[in-house]
């Protein structure tokens, strides 16, 4: 079986600031992954490189089989073009830290944007598609409503119904419940556990331990821009053989108490 | 599918609950600012006897040619050379942002020269340019350059090729100011480039780009006055014939200012719509005047509670 995503030996750096220092991790089709790290690690900026919204330095990144952002051509790689890297997205959905939901747009709007403007399916075929995405994140009857009248948990379950609204094989999400306030962790987190029992292949940058213990079928530990362990919640979480990964987990254990 | 685990309730309205009756505290007292305002109404009033009963103006002249034909001609001009060169100035102003802002350094170069040199010569050497093409390109294909580019052509090319490269510079300012995360969330369900600037950027700056266009578009009105060198006769230039021979100098300035004030007042109210209708969604949203009359009326009325925010639009 190809795995869905491949990410072997990447580096990037802004400047001089050095973040991936050759990062290499598989997903397969239909796992959930999480990867944990403490902020600065790059786990955000490997997503982002995942989705073509950042270039990476050296290495290469598969998804799909496919090599992200560039193309191979005699032997030497060219960067997409923009036509080619939206038609690779398509494929991948992606979940952000602040929602980013279009603020012009109702609730409604938000959702069938893609599926109108990208799959070219008809309006009111899409819009009933959008309203039966709203219904599974639990929002129906808020179709009209405009993003900043919702709660932060409302706008990130909106979000995610915009993602899953292009039937992605692939669904990336950056540190999805940060921004929320704590009652409001919840019922996103309980969206991502439903979505996971699906089979939708999901990979999570998240601090919710709990969520990756519950969740998660695989556990990648970055820091430092490499990947230092990775295997089982069960292991890597209540065994971890670094030194590192304990101290990260020792960590997160006395500021959160564990759910 | 449902992928949140309790059972969808319906949204409830909230039970009776027994309000205490509301605090109605008086207005704060601002005596100075009453004083303040009896100085600037006596002032303003002396001021305005002197003017308005100036034996030196024969204000029974203004309404005789307020309707003028030739006026009125004049102003249906202003109108048209206004209209037409901030609508074409605008959308060639648009593109000329998009290619700005584009990956493309072709595009990015002819947009900077573009501005650069269109914001860098004044305008009246423009409009005097266009009209005198004929002495570059005697003939344009078969035709004579004169024929094609007439003086209300080369007062249009003028104003509007102008006007674009300021309309780039504020359409520019206005598609910087969306948040960058928007972008990236139009390219992560696949949208183009271009269709997240359509559908999604560019909406949303509209916002920022409507005052500063209504700006400009005031002052195209009044910068279409400099069109007289090339003869072209809008309003002012029709004004300032009619007193060359008549010597009614200041009765046709106030002519010419009563109707350049009629149309700004336009502008403005059409502008306040136009920024309304793009701000869908957002919370510091303005009523329009029927709506703050009918919500003053209902807040007015006894035994109602005065909201604190009558202008603006609550959800």
């Amino acid at each position: 079986m190809t795995p869905i995503v491949e990410v072997q030996q990447v580096w990037k750096r802004y400047g001089s600031n050095i973040v991936l220092r050759g990062v290499s991790f598989r997903v397969e089709p239909g796992e959930v992954v999480c990867l944990l790290g403490p902020s600065g690690s790059g786990k955000s900026t490997i997503l982002r490189c995942l989705n073509n919204l950042e270039r990476i330095d050296a290495g290469s990144i598969r998804v799909n089989d496919e090599l992200v952002g560039v193309v191979e051509h005699q032997s030497q790689l060219r960067l997409m073009t923009d036509a080619q890297a939206s038609r690779q997205r398509r494929d991948v959905g992606m979940v952000f830290q602040n929602f980013n939901l279009f603020p012009h747009m109702t609730a409604i709007e938000n959702v069938a944007l893609g599926p109108i403007q990208v799959l070219g399916i008809p309006k009111s075929k899409a819009r009933e598609d959008a309203a039966k995405s709203l219904t599974q994140v639990g929002l129906a009857g808020r179709e009209a409503i405009y993003p900043r009248q919702l709660s932060g948990g409302q706008q990130q379950r909106v979000a995610i119904a915009r993602a899953l609204a292009m039937h992605p094989k692939l669904l990336l999400f950056d540190e999805p419940t940060s921004a929320l306030d704590p009652e409001l962790v919840g019922e996103v987190l309980t969206v991502m556990r439903n979505l996971a029992q699906t089979g939708m292949t999901m990979l999570v940058v998240t601090h919710e331990i709990g969520f990756a213990r519950d969740v998660a079928d695989r556990v990648v530990f970055i820091d430092h821009g490499v990947v230092v362990e990775e295997g089982p919640p069960g292991e890597v979480l209540d065994h971890p053989v670094t030194e590192r990964a304990r101290q990260f987990l020792a960590q997160v254990r006395t500021e959160t108490k564990e759910s | 599918m449902n992928l949140l685990n309790t059972p969808v309730v319906p949204i409830q309205e909230e039970p009776a609950v027994r309000v205490p009756e509301a605090m109605k505290p008086r207005p704060a007292r601002h005596p100075e600012r009453w004083v303040a305002a009896i100085a600037i109404l006596v002032a303003l009033g002396f001021l305005g006897k002197a003017f308005f009963f100036s034996p030196n103006i024969k204000w029974d002249q203004v309404p005789h040619y307020l309707t003028r034909t030739t006026i009125l001609q004049g102003l249906g001009l202003t109108l048209i050379l206004s209209v037409v060169s901030q609508t074409l100035g605008c959308s060639l102003g648009a593109v000329l942002a998009v290619m700005r802002l584009s990956p493309n350094p072709v595009f990015r170069t002819v947009s900077w020269s573009y501005i650069w040199f269109f914001r860098g010569t004044p305008l009246l050497l423009q409009i005097i340019f266009w009209f005198n093409m004929a002495l570059i390109f005697p003939h344009i294909g078969t035709m004579e350059t004169n024929t094609i580019i007439n003086p209300l052509v080369a007062a249009i090319l003028a104003l509007s090729l102008n006007e674009a490269s300021y309309m780039a510079e504020i359409v520019r300012a206005g598609i910087v100011s969306v948040d960058a995360g928007q972008l990236e969330a139009g390219a992560s369900i696949g949208l183009t480039r271009g269709k997240t600037m359509r559908k999604i950027i560019l909406p949303q700056a509209m916002r920022a780009i409507i005052p500063p266009s209504g700006n400009q578009f005031i002052g195209m009105l009044k910068n279409t006055s400099l069109v007289s060198v090339i003869a072209v006769r809008e309003l002012m230039t029709s004004a300032s014939n009619i007193y060359a021979t008549n010597y009614l100098v200041i009765e046709l300035l106030i002519v010419a200012a009563i109707w350049y004030l009629l149309i700004t007042a336009l502008a403005t109210m059409g502008q306040f719509y136009v920024e309304r209708h793009f701000s869908q969604g957002d919370r510091t949203r303005n009523l329009t005047p029927i709506q703050q009359l009918t919500r003053l009326a209902r807040a007015a009325r006894p035994g109602s509670e005065r909201a604190s925010h009558y202008w603006k639009d609550q959800a």
